[in-house]
């Protein structure tokens, strides 16, 4: 297999925290993956789980305590590296002075393109991210769509080999998201590799080839969007009333939630029948039984161990 | 490296013309007008004098204010609004980021006393009819202000390198303020003949930049000449201390993570 | 393999501030040596009316006028020994000091001095000196040296006796004066100028001040008048030494052989008095005593 297109070895950061920067704080700890040529590769997480530091990282805005990366083969120090690569930064805000145009142009400057080259393209590009009709607008006229959108066209604008996207659908309305779905999958079809995290995981098992999962600056896993979810046990639903004044068995009123008059409870597959047979016993109406099929949702809630899905039986029984 | 720090530089005029700060222009205009004007009427005799006092005291207080105000700016609004972050992502190295922000602020420092040297000289005809000899030598006097407006530039930035604009300004001005008064200074040392202050005085005289060296305005106003070595020597010394400051700002900024 | 590879050439680069700064340094003596000479034309002072800054110093006054006090003897101290030197800006810098505080005393009578002085000891401008010493006594009708001043400067440098005495005189009727003031009023007005009135003037300057520049300049009168003085006897012993032996004598020496001298006699710097063919005494021309033009012809001696 040909060098990866995007190599994280060990990195960690630690950030200075308090007034005399005498503690430090540490946000990414000990990454450790690859990203491969061409393939579309989800950077999951919640916010403050180390996505954005890590591709600060990588584009050099900030210096790793220790560890390294490599893109396409070259050290992340090496600022031809740049060439190769473009980026969206989160929430991006740039020179409101300038028009899209002129802005896509001052960065074409650096590609070295010519006068005609550069006009060409920015229009081409403008075009490609919907923005062919704000060209003249001056960016502090934008709207925060508009502007992720000339953001990605200022990252995709020189032809890199790696694109690196920091929540590229965040402040998108449907309609947007859809465009840079497709933008997305339009490099990918080019043969280009896309880096992107997001919290909206229904774009990421869309999208992606593999993914990643980060929470707490620790990696939980990598893989493609099934694998990951294939690692958890399959689980089957049961829906049922419970009856008035008899109590639920103990093990099953703990993980039942509550939905209007009904009861909602997941149980492992091979417990099926005797959480059955208990429900039974203590006369409860079964109305459904049904597989769950998990989604990245479920995985990544049961990681940063959301509540809504440990919540127990405590309102029920009340 | 003309390929990064040149549009770097010519995106930084293009901001200061979009944020309307030649308008500073229609500000000195007036001035010159009514100086021009005034001046005709109360003081007989010294008509030039006193348009040259005020031109060139003008000249150099307006591109202090933006050299100062605008140069802390440079770096930290890049930061703070970050709009850095995507062009870093560029293949550009900070250094030349800085050298182009540095050289943009300077580009438009100079376009504006280009354009206020054109009023001092209306000015100087409606006063005096035409131009003498010696009004040659009040373009050098422009050419040193412009390399003091380099030396505060640089300074504005290297602070802006690892500082708010508050405090870069601050630095600024107090650098800025000490280098001016820095004869006065080495004086005061001479003048205790204490050996402790003398060196304290003779070290600060020595370190800090020595912005008397750029004041000739009194000297062209009375229709002196310049000497030529201190063309050079100036021109040499203010390119010595950019230098340093650059280097010295391109080394903080470089290792700097940007929050 | 770390994160700051490039910086690192910075950092290196960084090694060289120390030797960019010994540059800097260096030029700046450069650009100071050049500039002393020009500089003497190239006097900035922004503003030159002290009434103009005294309503710019919003309350300040006082603190401004110690201000442009310590100026104006930095002026004149960084000047002074230079041969040429002028000192176009003393008089404005007195000016204003003196205009902010008209209480100072001390640049009242530093003025006197220096601002009458000629190149290069001072200003060479007696009229200005008169004006700033009279508003200093309009100001201050108490400080009696003032009116000694004004005395000196009209008796040493304007040769105007009747004024001098006139000076004196009002200086001396103030309780707080010394007798000499009178004896001066006196003097000037019976008999003008003479070495004798000259040496006592200097005197009562070199014992009624604290400064230390004025202190070290009447010292140097003196001495020139001591010297002026022992030219003057030498010369008549010599006309007299020219009447026993029909030619002037070549040296001091010669006297003493004769018997017309208890000793060689030496200037106030211990260096022996020289005679010249025409049996006219001087100085030896390496002895720092200076006799000041104005000596070699004092002023007016009415016997």
């Amino acid at each position: 297999m040909s060098t990866p297109a995007i190599e994280i070895l060990g990195l960690t950061k630690d950030f200075p925290v308090g007034f005399w920067r005498k503690r430090m704080r540490r946000s990414l700890d000990n990454l450790t993956f690859q990203v491969e040529e061409g393939e579309v590769f989800g950077f999951l997480g919640p916010n403050g789980a180390g996505k954005t530091t890590t591709m600060k990282l990588l584009m050099g805005l900030i210096f790793p305590t220790s560890g390294t990366a490599r893109v396409r083969g070259r050290s992340i120090d090496d600022v031809q590296m740049h060439r190769e690569i473009g980026y969206l930064p989160e929430q991006p805000y740039f020179y409101d002075y300038l028009t899209a145009r002129e802005l896509l142009d001052y960065y074409a400057r650096f590609s070295n393109y010519s006068k005609a080259e550069r006009r060409e393209r920015v229009g081409r590009f403008l075009e490609r991210v919907g923005l062919a009709a704000a060209g003249n607008v001056q960016l502090r006229k934008f709207s925060k769509g508009m502007l992720q959108r000339a953001g990605i066209a200022q990252a995709i604008l020189h032809d890199p080999a790696v694109v690196i996207l920091d929540e590229p659908m965040s402040g998108l309305d449907p309609v947007g998201r859809r465009e840079v779905r497709d933008i997305i999958l339009d490099l990918k079809k080019q043969g280009r590799t896309v880096f992107f995290s997001t919290h909206i995981l229904s774009d990421a098992e869309m999208l992606c080839d593999r993914v990643a999962v980060l929470a707490g600056g620790k990696l939980q896993g990598v893989g493609a969007p099934g694998e990951i979810v294939s690692m958890k046990a399959h689980a089957m639903e049961i829906l049922f009333e419970a009856r008035e004044g008899r109590a639920l068995p103990a093990a099953l009123a703990k993980n039942a939630t509550r939905i209007g008059g009904r009861c909602r409870v997941e149980v492992p597959e091979e417990a099926l029948y005797g959480a059955l047979e208990q429900l039974r016993n203590c006369e409860a109406r079964i109305l459904s039984v049904s597989p769950v099929h998990p989604t990245l949702e479920d995985y990544f809630f049961r990681l940063v161990g959301s509540p809504a899905t440990s919540r127990g039986l405590e309102e029920i029984s009340r | 490296m003309n390929a990064t720090v040149g549009p770097v530089a010519i995106n930084t005029f293009r901001e200061a013309v979009r944020d309307r700060v030649l308008y500073n222009l229609v500000l000195f205009a007036l001035l010159m007008i009514g100086a021009a004007i005034l001046v005709g009427e109360i003081s007989i005799g010294i008509e030039r004098l006193v348009i040259i006092n005020l031109g060139l005291s003008a000249i150099s207080i307006f591109g202090l204010v933006m050299a100062i105000f605008i140069g802390v700016g440079l770096v930290y609004k890049e930061i703070e609004k970050r709009t850095l972050y995507s062009l870093l992502a560029k293949p550009i190295r900070r250094w030349q980021f800085l050298v182009g922000k540095f050289a943009g602020l300077l580009l438009t420092l100079g376009v504006n006393t280009i354009f206020m040297t054109l009023g001092l000289a209306a000015a100087l005809v409606y006063v005096g009819g035409h131009f003498v000899r010696s009004d040659a030598s009040i373009l050098v006097a422009i050419y040193f202000i412009l390399l003091e407006f380099a030396l505060v530039t640089a300074l504005a930035m290297f602070f802006s390198c690892f500082s708010s604009p508050m405090l870069s300004t601050l630095f600024t001005l107090g650098i800025y303020i000490t280098g001016v008064f820095a004869d006065d200074i080495h004086g005061i040392g001479e003048f205790t003949k204490n050996p402790a202050v003398l060196a304290i005085t003779r070290t600060l005289y020595y370190l800090v930049p020595n912005f008397h060296n750029f004041n000739a305005i009194d000297t062209v106003a009375h229709g002196g000449a310049i000497p030529f070595s201190l063309v050079w020597q100036n021109t040499l010394y203010a390119a010595l201390y950019i230098a340093l400051l650059l280097v010295a700002g391109s080394a903080v900024f470089s290792g700097r993570n940007l929050k | 393999m770390s994160h700051l590879s490039q910086t690192r050439a910075l950092w290196a680069a960084l090694a060289g501030v120390p030797l960019l700064f010994a540059a800097i340094a260096a030029l700046q003596m450069k650009i100071d040596a050049g500039t002393r000479a020009y500089m003497e034309e190239n006097e900035e002072l922004l503003l030159r009316s002290g009434s103009a800054v005294r309503k710019m110093s919003l309350g300040y006054d006082s603190l401004l006028a110690d201000l442009y006090w310590t100026r104006a003897v930095q002026y004149y101290g960084s000047r002074a020994g230079f041969a040429n030197a002028k000192f176009g800006l003393l008089w404005p810098l007195l000016d204003i000091a003196t205009t902010l505080d008209p209480k100072l005393i001390v640049a009242y009578r530093f003025g006197a001095i220096f601002l009458s002085e000629p190149s290069p000891a001072g200003a060479g401008r007696p009229d200005l000196a008169v004006e700033l010493v009279k508003r200093g006594i309009a100001e201050n009708p108490d400080d009696w040296n003032l009116n000694g001043d004004l005395g000196f400067l009209y008796y040493w440098w304007m040769r105007d006796y009747p004024n001098s005495a006139a000076a004196y005189l009002q200086g001396s009727k103030n309780p707080k004066a010394p007798s000499w003031l009178k004896i001066m009023a006196a003097r000037v007005a019976e008999k003008g100028g003479s070495l004798d009135t000259s040496r006592m003037i200097w005197s009562e300057i070199y014992q009624s001040t604290q400064d230390k520049k004025i202190r070290d300049r009447a010292m140097e009168m003196l001495r020139g008048l001591k010297a002026r003085e022992d030219e003057t006897e030498l010369d008549e012993l010599a006309q007299a030494y020219k009447i026993r032996f029909g030619h002037f004598p070549d040296s001091t020496k010669a006297m003493l052989d004769a018997g017309m001298l208890r000793a060689i006699p030496v200037d106030p710097a211990g260096y022996p008095y020289v005679f010249g063919p025409d049996g006219k005494s001087s100085l030896v021309p390496i002895s720092p005593v200076v006799i000041p033009p104005d000596l070699k012809a004092p002023p007016e001696v009415s016997k």
